[in-house]
């Protein structure tokens, strides 16, 4: 079964891998270096707390299959995880080796060679629960809505997942990094995990647009919420309507997913904003070979909330900076963006800056890439009753992703916030289990 | 100034190490090669009518990524006729005057015994050496371990070759016995010059589950072969040692089993042996690794004033007790060095599930926490972390008085009551 048909001639196909899989002898000699550690600090930084040390042991006695059904049972999402996960500040960054100044295990591509021969092989771990007739509407075809899904088919529930786009995956299709992961693998992800059974997947359909809330309440038992967050956020500056000013997260997608898609006639490509979206763009657009590519930030480097590790990569790869720069403005001609207007900013006493007076400075562009946050769901869920919302992100007990509406629960970005897929997929099963316990409890 | 020059039974060798007789000895061509490379002597590979080998011959173990912690043949003496053979170590001994060349043999027959001694005598060879070892193959057909292991059969035919030979007769133990001492003592008793051991154990390296069949396979059939290599090591020193502390075996031994390092080859010359032979380390790294056993010897003998190799023969050997004699009111305990610490906890899952419950884990820190007073002074702890120096086992003054089990009997029977051990709880409930 395939649910969608990838397209070919993506311009993301272009860039390599750049974590690629390990072969089988490196993956033993990497496996065996593994301490087997007892109640391992690993698993406590993973978010789907996967069994790290038994997974990496059953790969060193050659139980390739165990190891990846041990991934699999704990984080159903564990193939790209496996790729995307930025394990430097997880799993891998709390491995004992850190402490003994000895790079860590390899967590992470070990995973990946675990998963993928599962995948290669086409083995499946686990079965539909015995059927218990209850349904559940999933909103959402992201990490947190598969997980989700695949959690309640081991439980016995059947459920639909409303997916918006005409293709499923959620920002593991449109919006990772392809140097880490690639349409194809996400679909193929996707395949994967629908199956097992039971889940219905339905996309082209927009909840709240194509399908009331209410009618979802009326049809299912619970409503899963997994919509992640919305588009990019627009920077409300003198100029804004020029072209060649963009989105980061709907250029991404264009790039990851749109067929025939091209960078055009672009050699300076601005970014704005300081975070892994950020980075990720500048990465990107390093890699198609783009000769200028500066990214602007008010702060300084340290300052910046994308990682350092990724941002280190970056500098190897090309990208200049401004720091402690503010875009005030786009300068343009012909109607097409040509630069953008800054001015200095200074730090003055904690978090807050200072504008340097008659700083003003242009940055030469011909495209602008805005990377400054998505915008939150909110709005889209302000019709159902009985929903809380802090700022901006939908409140869900953590402990079985229960929102004030016990009918509803959620998980992934649209009620973190904004973390990553191992969360998405940790907090999409949580809440299938606080669906289950709380089905099973009849209220 | 440091001499590793030997003097072994007679046979004069520049160094003590010798190439077993196995596959890295089987020609002349080889052993000038290994001389060239630094190597002492050479037992050629063992002499006798040559036989037809099978494939494959070998197999190999390998442990957590480390290729060859041990290796396994079911290969059987040499392959080329004795002519040749002879030819060779009469040439070999031309160029090489003043390295050891020892010639293996082995044959069934007393007259057979007789011509081909003289045969290696005429060809020059230092010494001989009498393969009553192989496990395999040649035992079936009556020599080999066959005769190793029945000390009767190796006094006779040891007495048989003493009688025929004017130069040195080694001969080569098996360790497939139940003690060592036995057939060691028998050989002394035929007038034996030296020993040499162990050859190789016997063994099934393993079984390829898919087809059903041990390794390593001979189309679709397998049969035991002998293993040798760095995991027979601590068999090897073990028997080494018996025959280094046994007075009644007052002749020189050549150690053999699992040496690839200078500090292995010490080991056994501190045991007692005053040559020791390699196999498998060549076979897997080539000669050159005699290089770094000539020099690290050195370098340790430099270290710590030794300057002849006899000086340090048997050196651990009056350390080698009953374990009666060991004190039992000495007392260690292990301790952990919380800055080297990584925290894997291995040592507490270890002492606990493997040793005496007495490693705790703590609520704040993930270094773990030794209770003392439960220590049994293991070493469990200390071998399970993998931190260079973060488990020590510390000594612990109890003023408690030397005492061993035997003293102790005695003293017992003497009507004495004195205090043993460290009183640690004896059950958790
Ligand atoms: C550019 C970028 C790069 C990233 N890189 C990484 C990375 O390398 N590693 C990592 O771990 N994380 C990364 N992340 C974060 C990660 O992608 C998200 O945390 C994760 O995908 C969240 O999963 P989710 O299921 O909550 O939401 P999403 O993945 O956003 O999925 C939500 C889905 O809901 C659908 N939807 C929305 N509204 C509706 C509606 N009304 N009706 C029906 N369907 C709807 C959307 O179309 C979407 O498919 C990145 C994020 C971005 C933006
Ligand atoms: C392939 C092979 C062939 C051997 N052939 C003989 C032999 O012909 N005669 C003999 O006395 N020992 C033979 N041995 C035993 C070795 O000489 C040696 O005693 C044994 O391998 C232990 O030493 P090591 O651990 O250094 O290999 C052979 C060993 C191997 C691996
Ligand atoms: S899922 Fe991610 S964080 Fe968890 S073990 Fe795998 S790579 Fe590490
Ligand atoms: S912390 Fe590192 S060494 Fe220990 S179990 Fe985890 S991956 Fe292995
Ligand atoms: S085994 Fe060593 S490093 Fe590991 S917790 Fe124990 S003392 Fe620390």
């Amino acid at each position: 079964m395939t649910v969608w048909d990838v397209p070919e001639d993506r311009l993301e196909a272009k860039l390599p891998d750049k974590k690629p899989r390990l072969n089988e002898a490196q993956a033993l000699a990497e496996a065996n270096r593994c301490l087997y550690c007892f109640d391992a600090p690993c698993i406590k930084a993973c978010p789907t707390g996967i069994d790290i040390p038994t997974f990496i042991r059953k790969i060193a006695t050659g139980n390739l299959a165990g190891s990846a059904r041990v991934i699999l049972d704990s984080n159903i999402l564990g193939l790209s995880c496996a790729r995307v996960c930025p394990t430097e500040v997880l799993c891998e960054g709390d491995c004992v080796y850190n402490e003994l100044d000895s790079p860590p295990i390899l967590i992470g591509k070990l995973q990946r060679i675990a998963t993928e021969d599962a995948y290669d092989r086409g083995l499946q771990f686990f079965e539909r629960g015995a059927p218990t007739g209850k349904r559940i509407a999933i909103i959402g075809g992201g990490p947190a809505g598969l997980a989700c899904a695949h959690e309640l088919a081991r439980c016995g529930h059947e459920s639909v997942i409303f997916e918006a786009r005409d293709m499923p995956g959620g920002l593991n299709s449109t919006g990772v990094a392809p140097y880490k992961l690639q349409l194809p693998d996400a679909i193929r992800e996707v395949n994967y995990i629908l199956e097992i059974g039971g889940i219905e997947l339905r996309t082209g359909v927009s909840v709240g647009t194509d399908i009331s809330f209410e009618e979802l309440e009326d049809q299912f038992d619970a409503v899963f919420v997994g919509v992640g967050l919305g588009p990019d956020t627009a920077l409300d500056l003198p100029g804004r309507g020029l072209s060649g000013i963009v989105g980061a997260v709907e250029w991404i997608e264009q790039m990851k997913t749109r067929k025939g898609f091209a960078l055009g006639d672009v050699d300076r490509v601005v970014v704005l904003g300081g975070g892994n979206t950020a980075i990720d763009v500048v990465r990107e657009a390093c890699g198609l070979g783009v000769t200028a590519v500066t990214m602007v930030y008010r702060r300084d480097e340290a300052a910046m909330s994308g990682y350092e590790h990724e941002w280190n990569h970056a500098k190897k790869e090309g990208a200049r900076a401004e720091w402690f720069a503010q875009p005030v403005g786009y300068a343009g001609e012909h109607g097409r963006v040509t630069g953008v207007r800054c001015v200095r900013t200074r730090a003055a006493g904690g978090r807050h800056l200072q504008v340097v007076p008659d700083s003003e400075f242009v940055i030469p562009a011909d495209r602008v890439v805005l990377a400054v946050g998505q915008s939150k769901l909110e709005t889209l869920l302000s019709d159902v009753a009985g929903l809380t919302f802090a700022h901006g992100r939908l409140v869900a007990d953590t402990a079985n992703g229960q929102c004030s509406n016990p009918k509803y629960f959620a998980g992934g970005d649209v009620m973190n916030g904004a973390k990553e897929v191992v969360n998405a997929a940790a907090e999409g099963k949580v809440a299938a289990r606080g669906i289950d316990a709380w089905l099973q409890g009849g209220a | 100034m440091v001499d590793l020059s030997v003097d072994f039974a007679g046979i004069k060798s520049p160094n003590p190490f010798w190439l077993a007789s196995a596959p890295p000895a089987n020609s002349g061509e080889q052993i000038m090669r290994a001389f060239d490379a630094g190597w002492g002597g050479a037992v050629w590979k063992t002499l006798g009518d040559p036989i037809i080998n099978v494939t494959s011959r070998f197999g190999g173990i390998d442990y957590r990524g480390s290729k060859v912690i041990g290796f396994n043949n079911i290969e059987l003496i040499t392959d080329r006729p004795i002519d040749v053979n002879l030819k060779e170590i009469y040439e070999v001994k031309k160029r090489y005057p003043k390295h050891a060349v020892i010639a293996s043999l082995m044959v069934e027959t007393r007259q057979e015994w007789k011509d081909l001694i003289k045969k290696c005598i005429d060809a020059g060879a230092d010494g001989l050496e009498l393969n009553f070892g192989c496990p395999h193959g040649m035992c079936e057909r009556g020599m080999g371990s066959a005769v190793g292991a029945e000390p009767k059969a190796c006094e006779e035919i040891t007495s048989w070759a003493v009688e025929y030979s004017s130069i040195p007769v080694i001969v080569k133990l098996t360790p497939n016995i139940t003690d060592v001492n036995d057939p060691a003592e028998a050989a002394v008793r035929g007038g034996a010059h030296a020993v040499s051991l162990i050859n190789t154990i016997k063994s099934i390296i393993g079984v390829d589950l898919v087809n059903a069949v041990p390794l390593p396979a001979v189309q679709g059939a397998s049969t035991n072969g002998g293993y040798c290599g760095p995991a027979v090591r601590p068999i090897a020193l073990h028997m080494v040692g018996q025959l280094g502390r046994n007075p009644a075996v007052n002749v020189p031994i050549s150690g053999i089993g699992g040496v690839e390092t200078w500090r292995d080859a010490l080991e056994f010359i501190f045991l007692g042996a005053s040559t020791v032979q390699v196999c498998t380390a060549v076979m897997h790294y080539g000669y050159r690794i005699v290089e770094d056993l000539i020099e690290g010897t050195e370098n340790f003998m430099k270290e710590h004033g030794y300057e002849t190799i006899d000086q340090m023969v048997g050196r651990a050997v009056p350390n080698y007790s009953e374990w009666g004699n060991l004190d039992l009111n000495y007392e260690l305990i292990a301790k952990i060095d919380a800055d080297k610490c990584i925290g894997c906890q291995l040592c507490h899952t270890a002492c606990w599930d493997g040793a005496h419950q007495c490693i705790h884990l703590s609520d704040e820190t993930r270094v773990p926490i030794i209770d003392e007073a439960e220590c049994v002074g293991c070493n469990l702890c200390q071998i399970v972390c993998p931190v260079e120096g973060c488990i020590s086992m510390v000594h612990v003054e109890n003023g408690k008085p030397r005492v061993s089990w035997n003293e102790y009997q005695e003293r017992l029977a003497k009507g004495e009551k004195i205090e043993v051990g460290k009183h640690t709880s004896q059950t958790a409930f």
